[in-house]
């Protein structure tokens, strides 16, 4: 594509500003991670003495060694792991099967403008911290894994763009078909609504595997023990807060664990599953602004 | 009866299905049940509990045995130094995430818009885009250890050029408000430009084919064409974003702030997370919170209508 105007000199030195400030730009984003990546491999002496920049001094995959070693770090990234598989899987189910008969017409399924008033009323209100905290605790959900799924396995907004998807995107003529064949709703559901609508079941799943992974406060308020964080509530307690009283470690460990070395390590690696993941949401997220901007 | 598709007896198979329509309601009723009462529990429930702002609630007492007080609380949170001091800074804090995250995003995406090399322009737009999907767990892992003090890399690199004393960052009243704000425009930028750039390829080309044989410069067309037709969808992001002037952002400041600057960084949710969850003043805190979330409520709301008034948005 080029345009007439591209050839005036004042574009053209427009154009020369506009790369440099992007580039300037788009480093600012990515060098932050790249210092700290520089750091975890960086040896502790270099690290304690502020010598390291965007290059690591004194190479070295001691802090990665520490890292592994440490019982509480597995065990919280095991945490981690079971969290973002269940919990994606019973979110996605759960709203799946409710954006079915949302996206029926008002005719068809009598009771869906009040059921959909029913979810868009929770985007407005909220009964806030303290009474959720409360339902959650009073329920026996504490110190297991249910505390962190339950609570947010609908989300309003994702049930919403999903409506939206099957009522644009599902041919009304296939379903007319099958009906016309005998099918019930659990049928046509499953053999014509999920097939096609599987990029957009990709888009949600990966927001939602997103949000469990880098979710920490839900964990850090509803489990007393250490044993049951996940790794964002973990590294929340001994790299930003530094508190390491509700451990049971020995001195070393603890020497190891406030190292800055150990820290950059750590943090690499809760980053790094969203690195490798995100090129992927970004493919279909401009699909998904799309879909939540179609009007009916 | 089976259903066929003989035109001949088209109005049996109608019929069937009309039939079948009414039958079918249970399984439709069924599928919404989980979702309905996992909404139901988690987000109905507790707005029931916020009763508690309106009683002196004792945990053994529960909420049917808790006295009642009125408005109490919320007296009490207006005579508060320390509340009024939060709502404040809320205000202040998000009013300059509002302003700041509409409009660097959208400038970021004006300038994206004029480079033709698509290969650069796909790389920025990814790398850009990182930072909204690490979490403020990390981010403040790597924040606080880059506006140390002592060392982190900021304050040497400013010493080493300016020759500054280093800066404590995030221990200073002066400076906290402002690396808040900094921050999450940097963290939320990629995201946010994503909306525009999709608005800015939905522009008719005819239009800006018609400006340059009107011999209009890019400039020209970028004031009469790009920002024009931008408006409907900077107003939409602006109202919807009305509804969070009381959200300034907890996950990050509970990531980034410490006693030193609650006076100019603590806000309304920090302080119902500390009041109530760690000192255990629920009906204090909850009061907040309901204050917070009614006015919230008017915000989305009003937010919702001027955007269906002003720009045709509606989400379902």
């Amino acid at each position: 594509m080029y345009h007439h105007y591209q050839k005036s000199l004042s574009y053209k030195i427009f154009t020369m500003f506009n790369y440099t400030f992007l580039t300037v730009a788009a480093l600012l984003c990515i060098l932050p991670l790249i210092h700290i990546l520089a750091v975890s491999f960086s040896g502790s002496a270099a690290a304690t003495a502020n010598l390291v920049g965007l290059w690591p001094i004194d190479f070295t995959l001691d802090a990665y060694e520490k890292t592994i070693g440490n019982e509480n770090f597995l065990r919280s990234l095991w945490n981690s792991f079971l969290r973002v598989v269940l919990g994606t899987v019973i979110s996605m189910a759960v709203m799946l099967c409710a954006a079915y008969p949302l996206s029926k017409s008002d005719k068809a399924f009598r009771g869906r403008k009040m059921y959909m008033w029913f979810f868009v009323f929770t985007m407005l209100f909220h009964g806030g911290l303290v009474p959720t905290y409360m339902v959650v605790t009073k329920l026996g959900l504490t110190d297991t894994i249910w505390a962190l799924i339950l609570p947010s396995a609908v989300s309003s907004f994702n049930l919403i763009l999903l409506v939206n998807f099957f009522r644009t995107s599902v041919p009304k003529s296939l379903e007319e078909a099958a009906l016309m064949d005998g099918a019930n709703h659990f049928t046509i559901f499953w053999k014509i609504y999920l097939p096609i609508s599987v990029p957009a079941i990709a888009t949600i799943s990966l927001f939602t595997m997103v949000f469990h992974w880098n979710s920490w406060f839900d964990g850090m308020i509803y489990m007393s023990d250490v044993k049951h964080y996940p790794l964002s509530t973990f590294l929340q307690t001994i790299i930003v807060q530094q508190d390491f009283t509700k451990m049971s470690v020995d001195a070393e460990t603890l020497q190891n664990l406030s190292e800055r070395t150990v820290k950059a390590a750590q943090i690499f690696i809760a980053a790094l599953p969203m690195l490798i993941v995100y090129p992927f949401v970004q493919k279909f997220f401009v699909k998904g602004i799309v879909l939540g901007a179609e009007k009916e | 009866m089976q259903p066929t598709v003989d035109l001949k007896r088209q109005t049996t198979a109608v019929g069937t299905r009309k039939q079948w329509k009414v039958r079918g309601t249970w399984q439709l009723h069924t599928m919404l049940l989980p979702a309905l009462v996992i909404v139901f529990i988690f987000q109905y429930i507790p707005m029931f509990g916020l009763v508690m702002a309106f009683q002196d609630y004792e945990p053994w007492l529960g909420f049917l045995h808790s006295p009642w007080v009125g408005l109490e609380h919320f007296k009490t949170m207006f005579e508060y130094e320390d509340a009024r001091q939060v709502i404040w800074n809320t205000l202040v804090i998000s009013t300059l995430k509002i302003i700041f995250n509409l409009a660097v995003p959208l400038a970021f995406a004006l300038l994206l818009n004029e480079i033709y090399v698509m290969k650069f322009k796909r790389t920025v737009q990814t790398i850009v885009y990182l930072p909204h999907f690490l979490s403020w767990v990390i981010l403040g892992g790597i924040l606080i250890d880059m506006l140390s003090p002592e060392g982190g890399i900021v304050n040497r690199i400013l010493t080493a050029v300016f020759g500054i004393e280093p800066i404590f960052f995030l221990g200073d009243n002066e400076w906290f408000r402002t690396v808040v704000v900094v921050t999450d425009v940097w963290k939320e930028c990629g995201f946010n430009t994503i909306v525009f750039l999709a608005a800015l390829t939905s522009i008719n080309p005819s239009l800006y084919e018609a400006a340059i044989v009107d011999g209009a410069n890019r400039w020209q067309q970028t004031i009469y064409i790009t920002l024009p037709s931008m408006l409907p969808i900077v107003i939409v992001v602006g109202t919807l974003s009305l509804g969070n002037i009381l959200n300034a952002g907890f996950d990050q400041i509970l990531n980034l702030y410490n006693p030193l600057v609650y006076k100019t960084g603590d806000i309304i949710d920090t302080y119902v997370y500390r009041v109530g969850l760690l000192n255990g003043d629920f009906s204090y805190a909850t009061a907040v919170g309901l204050f917070k979330s009614i006015i919230s409520f008017i915000l989305v709301v009003t937010g919702y209508r001027l955007a269906y008034k002003y720009a045709n948005y509606k989400i379902f």
